[in-house]
């Protein structure tokens, strides 16, 4: 049913031609109509190999409600291979030819024999978010392009995380988890990001196991590669920031892989060591300052909500006020989430909730006393009622107006210093 | 023109004044069979994505102080809601006001596009004034609730009955028009029928109405303004719902671009009598003297204009011939809406700049109220021509001419198009802010920000050489026009 969707902070599941656009020379075709792709574009690492606003678009007219646009979009592909090199084109259909019923699937099908290869994922904007959306891109690969393999690769990981554009840090975040991977000797695999693409894509049958790194985007693509592919999969669903939970992500990891225990632990030692020699040279500005107070609370997706949560619980000794899952969390997943936000250092438990209205939350913001100024991590949105509070206020979630992220992470060992540096760096400019 | 404020519906640019989003040709050739009725449009088999009318019309409307937007859609459609609160948040911050503006959706989920969710609308208008009080409502369609007929109308006639502020349909279907300036018609009509009032008895005002997007040279046309004695009202960045009841008691109505002004411009004249002020745009300095001398006519003040320009002249001119030494004999390729590739060709031809091709994003055949536009005729009058296509932000166009001419510069006025002509080699102007070229000093600016542009290449030819341009050699070779299909009708 519709809702008031009040600071709204996802877009639709067209929304998901991020998600095909971060695959290195894959390019989305959209049957929709002509502004759909600049309105869910956001300026932030758009201008690449391709740019919304070149993606190829059937733009829709009043004829083609009433006639249909099946003609239009076959022209388009045809066209679209003719004029635009790439490596895999993904046909993605929004809510006008889904309505008038286009048979999109069948005019891609059509070209099953073209050079490149052309697959199809039905992404109307109301048939979810860009959550959704970007798990039917997954799904149109494992349905559409990928073929069961025997022959697997030793050591080879396929990792997913959440959504691509949509996350500030996806880039980053994604080198990241490949490197803690390969650091404790295994071969990791991604396909979204600087040179992955379709060699990339092409591995993916060949993994010995899925990794997916998320609260519960892909689960069911997880799911879908276990049935179809054989694959079978680690659902490890705490991003892990910081050294606390990626000491504990890489023991758990290793051990799912069968990986040397030995080996697991001198990787985490090292990382640990430096990561406290950084901590203790800052110990002091982070305990003697007039501005960050104990209480905090993250408004964003269940990816960042629990994994910062565990972060500045688990690792600087924070306190967890409220905290607002924002992605329209499937029900089905939601009891899961809350339990893990219940596993905290010192029998620790944060209350969250699943939160779609803005409007709600700021209200929840303001009646919470947080003994002292807040610490708010959440989207452009919150940083008024924040400032108003005399909080401290750090952009980490869609919207980002506040911050530009070219190839930063937040993910791991570093990731966590990251944060911690931009969480102070919020704080060093003021004085109470 | 008629237009009937009693609907909430507006005409589309194509049906309205046979705007046209397909051409190649030049510019004679366009504005004669513009003349003489004869120009036809063609669609494209093949065509990248573009805007969609709803960003213009939302973007307008949200930009007003204390309104709130109801975008009644699935969740992409209200995306632009994150933008439009940090943009009023930072326009307002600016002018050293406040501004509560909200955009919200409605979410709308499969089942609503089965079962309908009228009910669920009814409710959220009632929600969005409870909580935020705003001082006008607008309620928009999408492309979504447009197909399954979602009646917005009744809707909002219903709630008018519980909410005492202005509650306005707003009919942002995506698909009816491929002209997105469509949506800015279609907000001028939504504030026209909905918040302008008649004026009222003995009011004697010196207010001029000036549409423009984000009034960054505020101060400075304030300023400007007293020595006429006129005090402009910009529109509708930061405007007031108060301030908007009262334009129709303006001397006048001016625009910073044809294209975004002339519906609201030309219904004020005909429903209120205020007169229009038209003439070329402000860019440039012939530009710039004619729009003050079409004010100075309109409004009777042409003996403190002529003062101005006099004096203007004298600080400015020599400066400007001073830069034109450089710019000699320049190519350049722009590509703009229609409010500007036009008005910019004219300033290019005034610093010595020759333009090669010219693209507009759509082309409107006549204004409405019959007239061939200025910038247009003006061009024609002087006897300037060059090739000319009329293409919808069409980049692979863009690009299959700036290869076969490299020309010295680009010039565009909208996101996602200059950074295509850097990755080719070729030194770019983002003309974003509507008052670069505005009169004496910004001519003057502009012409140095081309200069500069051209004189350090370093970081186009850098990102050049290592970049692989997306379009494949196949499409250098062809016809721009390549996917042109004469339109039927």
């Amino acid at each position: 049913m519709a809702k008031l969707l009040d600071k709204q902070r996802y877009k639709c599941a067209l929304g998901s031609m991020q998600t095909v656009q971060a695959i290195e020379r894959a390019i989305p075709i959209l049957h929709s109509g002509p502004g759909c792709a600049q309105k869910l574009a956001d300026g932030n690492g758009s201008s690449g190999y391709f740019s919304p606003n070149i993606f190829p678009c059937t733009s829709i007219n009043e004829k083609d409600v009433v006639f249909g646009g099946v003609k239009k979009l076959h022209s388009t592909i045809e066209n679209s291979l003719k004029v635009i090199d790439a490596d895999l084109y993904v046909v993605l259909t929004g809510c006008i030819p889904e309505i008038v019923g286009d048979d999109s699937g069948e005019v891609v099908s059509e070209f099953a024999d073209a050079d490149k290869p052309v697959i199809y994922a039905p992404t109307a904007g109301f048939k979810g978010n860009n959550y959704k959306g970007h798990e039917q891109i997954i799904d149109a690969i494992i349905d559409q392009y990928l073929k069961k393999t025997d022959n697997k690769e030793k050591g080879l990981v396929n990792i997913w995380a959440d959504v691509p554009y949509q996350d500030l840090y996806w880039l980053g975040n994604l080198r990241a988890l490949e490197n803690l991977i390969k650091e404790i000797g295994l071969t990791p695999n991604t396909i979204f990001g600087y040179e992955r693409g379709i060699k990339n894509v092409d591995k993916i049958a060949s993994a010995e196991f899925n990794l997916l790194v998320s609260p519960w985007v892909s689960v069911k693509n997880m799911k879908k590669m276990e049935k179809k592919l054989g694959i079978p999969y680690l659902h490890y669903n705490t991003l892990p920031i910081g050294a606390f939970e990626t000491s504990k992500f890489l023991r758990e990891v290793g051990k799912f892989a069968g990986v040397d225990e030995k080996k697991v632990e001198d990787v985490i030692t090292e990382h640990e060591k430096y990561y406290y020699y950084l901590i203790e040279r800052f110990a002091d500005l982070f305990l003697e300052n007039r501005v960050i107070n104990k209480q905090f609370t993250v408004v964003a997706d269940a990816q960042y909500a629990l994994g910062i949560t565990k972060f500045l619980t688990n690792d600087l000794g924070l306190v967890p006020a409220k905290q607002f899952v924002t992605d329209d969390t499937p029900k089905e997943y939601r009891e899961a989430i809350t339990e893990e936000f219940k596993k905290l250092n010192y029998g620790l438990e944060a209350e969250v909730s699943f939160e779609t209205d803005g409007y709600k939350i700021h209200e929840e913001i303001k009646s919470h006393d947080y003994h002292g100024y807040p610490l708010v991590l959440g989207g452009y949105y919150d940083r008024e009622v924040t400032e108003d509070l005399k909080g401290n206020f750090l952009n980490i979630s869609w919207p980002v107006k506040d911050k530009i992220v070219l190839n930063d992470a937040i993910v791991g060992y570093e990731g966590g210093i990251r944060l911690i540096e931009d969480i102070y760096t919020v704080a060093s400019q003021r004085f109470n | 023109m008629a237009t009937n404020l009693n609907s909430s519906n507006v005409a589309t640019r194509e049906n309205r004044i046979g705007s046209i989003t397909g051409y190649i040709g030049s510019l004679k050739d366009l504005a004669s069979q513009s003349e003489c009725g004869t120009l036809k449009g063609c669609s494209r088999c093949f065509s990248q994505s573009s805007s969609c009318l709803s960003m213009c019309a939302l973007g307008q409307l949200s930009a007003i102080r204390d309104v709130a937007i109801i975008h009644h859609g699935p969740a992409g459609c209200s995306v632009a809601g994150a933008g439009t609160y940090y943009l009023d948040k930072v326009m307002a911050k600016k002018r050293g006001v406040t501004n509560d503006t909200v955009y919200v959706g409605t979410d709308m989920n499969e089942n609503d596009t089965i079962f309908g969710s009228t009910e669920a609308l009814r409710k959220i208008i009632l929600e969005v004034n409870k909580r935020y009080s705003p001082k006008a409502i607008f309620v928009s369609s999408s492309c979504a609730t447009g197909i399954i007929g979602e009646d917005i109308d009744s809707i909002v006639d219903e709630v008018k009955e519980e909410i005492d502020v202005p509650v306005i349909a707003v009919h942002c279907e995506g698909f009816k028009s491929r002209i997105w300036a469509t949506g800015f018609d279609v907000s001028d009509h939504a504030v026209l029928s909905g918040i302008v009032k008649p004026p009222r008895e003995g009011i004697k005002s010196n207010k001029i109405n000036f549409k423009n997007f984000y009034e960054s040279a505020r101060p400075e046309i304030i300023e400007m303004f007293k020595e006429f004695d006129l005090e402009p009202t910009f529109l509708y960045c930061n405007s007031t719902v108060e301030e908007l009841s009262h334009i129709s008691e303006a001397v006048a109505t001016t625009c910073i671009c044809g294209t975004l002004g002339n519906y609201l411009g030309n219904v004020l004249e005909e429903k209120y009598g205020v007169p229009y002020v038209r003439s070329i745009n402000q860019c440039g300095i012939v530009g710039f003297e004619a729009w003050l001398r079409e004010i100075g006519k309109v409004t009777g003040r042409s003996e403190k204009i002529e003062k101005y320009i006099e004096e203007q002249r004298a600080i400015y001119l020599p400066k400007i011939e001073e830069v034109k030494k450089e710019l000699k004999g320049l190519t350049a390729v722009l590509g703009m809406g229609p409010g500007y590739t036009f008005e910019v060709s004219r300033v290019l031809d005034e610093l010595g700049i020759k333009v090669v091709w010219a693209l507009a994003w759509h082309y409107d055949k006549k204004y409405e109220n019959g007239d061939v536009p200025p910038s247009m005729k003006y061009l024609l009058d002087n006897n300037i021509d060059f090739e000319a296509s009329v293409a919808d932000q069409q980049n692979f166009e863009v690009m299959n001419i700036l290869n076969k001419y490299k020309p010295d510069l680009y010039l565009s006025r909208h996101p996602g198009s200059t950074v295509w002509a850097i990755k080719n080699g070729t030194p770019s102007v983002y003309v974003a802010d509507e008052y670069m070229i505005f009169g004496y000093k910004h001519t003057l600016e502009f012409a140095y920000t081309i200069l500069d542009s051209i004189r350090n290449r370093s970081f186009e030819e850098n990102l050049a050489k290592r970049t692989k341009l997306p379009y494949t050699d196949w499409w250098y070779k062809q016809n721009v026009g390549k996917f042109l299909v004469q339109d039927k009708t």
